[in-house]
């Protein structure tokens, strides 16, 4: 590791105070101290946000949740609330990591993780997002991790969470706090940046900014999954994953959200997929025709074309289970 | 930087790089070597202890991140004249070969059974509300983040199981 500055801030106004000229904002620390051993990545200064109050989980008037930015995984995981009102988001939290990460990993941070790439961790290698202009090792290359949705020519790297792709079935948002004090809140939708020609940049975020919270509406359907393929059955980064949320009425799929995971540069979603599933009732039929739909713009490399079909098939089964009963 | 905590219930002063890990402090600084250093990128699970009674990979936390915790260790769980039940159990059923991942193993296991107790659910619970089973496939998806090189798999969670059912009587 480069030497750093070590900082404990007790508030929230200390904190991005702190966080300028280089400056990281550490949480649970399972992403970044990983990189900064690598020398991936090297603040000048590593500013402790563990201390401030931003642990709770909250119901909001609206009939959602306010979750705390440093809420730990597996108590999110773990709540009541979470279990039984928005299933789909306990399931993929649980699908990632290992018990010991989890405890750790906050919710902020898992938001922020960076991709698992191999030659984004390789700093022998070129990479455009470690090192802008560097070029791309992975097009043409070893490329079983990555995405075939939002890619460019700059960089094919996927956004490796579980929970955040929940979180975007769920329409959640995040609420940022800036240096003066002001907060805003920007859906999921918006916070991510596909890469373009800039696939360092990756959210919406500036220097120094926290995120103090993550807001959930109430849940959008009763009927809610996460399904996860990875190369092992557990402790593993997904293949593909699916996060549905479905409502049902008069044997009718009413609402449909559907996110996916391991595919794209972002927590993945398409509404012309949804469009075209919601107020029809299920089939095998319609189901492929989605699937199909779904993949019509895909993107692969040699690589990662398996998962092309491994995609449409999960979708299928997800969509089955939704909908069945 | 300075850093106090509390390691297997002695208050310790460390002074230390900021960039030393608690896996470091532990190993190096105070000397208490059961804490083992696998991958050091929390990938195997060697590196496991207490803090504040939760199991994380300590090769993935820095020491001064911890002012005020309180640590438990292998040797924090027990000694060889006094085990403790998973100790004692690891030991029955021989549920190592060359041990190196043992102490992470056990740690591990200790806090795990916690966490069921508490009614944490797991990737392979059916259901996310009810108490959880502590069936084979509960405990291995439970304990994933302990890779055993040598593969006692089979051994570690018969162990788990024995001293989880003398604990539920
Ligand atoms: C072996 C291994 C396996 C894993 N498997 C999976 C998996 O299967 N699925 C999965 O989803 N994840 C997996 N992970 C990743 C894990 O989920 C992340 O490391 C974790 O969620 C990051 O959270 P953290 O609090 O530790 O972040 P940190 O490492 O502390 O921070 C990560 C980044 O976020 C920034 N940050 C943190 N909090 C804030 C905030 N409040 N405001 C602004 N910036 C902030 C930090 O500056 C840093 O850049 C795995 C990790 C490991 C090591
Ligand atoms: S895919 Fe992105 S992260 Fe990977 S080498 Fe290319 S630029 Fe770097
Ligand atoms: S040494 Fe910490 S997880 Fe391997
Ligand atoms: S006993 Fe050798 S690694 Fe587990």
């Amino acid at each position: 590791m480069i030497p750093f500055d070590y900082q404990r801030a007790a508030s929230a106004a200390e904190a991005t105070g702190l966080a300028r000229d280089g400056a990281t904002f550490i949480a649970g620390g399972t992403n970044l101290l990983d990189l900064m051993k690598l020398e991936v990545m090297a603040p000048s200064r590593l500013v402790d946000i563990n201390r401030l109050d931003l642990g709770g989980i909250e119901d909001t008037t609206g009939g959602g949740l306010r979750i705390g930015a440093l809420v730990r995984n597996s108590d999110l995981a773990g709540d009541p609330r979470v279990r039984s009102s928005y299933p789909v988001l306990a399931r993929a939290l649980l699908a990632g990591a290992s018990g010991q990460l989890r405890n750790k990993a906050t919710t902020g941070g898992n938001l922020l993780q960076r991709t698992r790439c191999y030659y984004f961790y390789d700093t022998a290698m070129p990479c455009n997002k470690r090192e802008p202009g560097s070029g791309c090792q992975a097009i043409g290359g070893a490329t079983r991790l990555h995405a075939i949705f939002g890619t460019s020519d700059h960089c094919i790297a996927t956004h490796p969470s579980d929970m955040a792709v929940a979180m975007r079935a769920l329409d959640a948002s995040i609420e940022i706090e800036d240096s003066a004090g002001n907060r805003r809140s920007v859906a999921i939708s918006e916070f991510y940046r596909l890469p373009g020609t800039t696939p360092h940049i990756e959210t919406v975020l500036k220097p120094g900014e926290l995120i103090t919270a993550v807001l959930l509406p109430p849940p959008g359907g009763t009927r809610q999954a996460y399904r996860k393929v990875r190369d092992r059955a557990s402790y593993a980064f997904a293949l593909v994953s699916v996060a549905g949320v479905v409502e049902m009425a008069d044997g009718r799929m009413k609402r449909v959200a559907l996110a996916f995971g391991g595919v794209g540069p972002q927590p993945w979603r398409n509404a012309e997929v949804e469009a075209l599933l919601e107020g029809k009732a299920p089939s095998a039929e319609l189901f492929e025709q989605a699937a199909g739909l779904l993949v019509a713009k895909a993107r692969t490399q040699a690589g990662n074309a398996f998962k092309v079909p491994l995609l449409q098939r999960v979708l299928s089964a997800t969509l089955n289970e939704l909908t069945k009963g | 930087m300075k850093t106090e905590l509390t390691v297997n219930g002695r208050r310790e002063r460390l002074d230390a790089d900021a960039r030393t890990t608690l896996l470091d402090a532990l190993r190096v600084h105070l000397e208490l070597t059961g804490t083992k250093k696998g991958c050091d990128h929390g990938q195997c699970g060697a590196c496991t202890v207490l803090v504040n009674g939760r199991r994380i990979n300590s090769c993935l936390s820095l020491a001064c991140m911890h002012e005020g915790d309180e640590i438990v260790t292998i040797e924090g769980l027990g000694e060889p004249d006094r085990l403790s039940d998973l100790q004692q159990a690891f030991l029955s059923h021989d549920g190592f070969q060359c041990g190196f991942c043992t102490p992470g193993q056990i740690c591990s296991a200790t806090a795990m059974l916690s966490e069921i107790e508490a009614g944490w659910p797991s990737h392979v619970s059916d259901d996310l509300d009810r108490t959880p089973e502590l069936s084979s496939t509960e405990i291995s998806e439970r304990m994933s983040g302990n890779i055993c090189r040598c593969s006692a798999y089979p051994n570690i969670v018969e162990a788990i199981k024995e001293a989880a059912d003398r604990r539920r009587g």
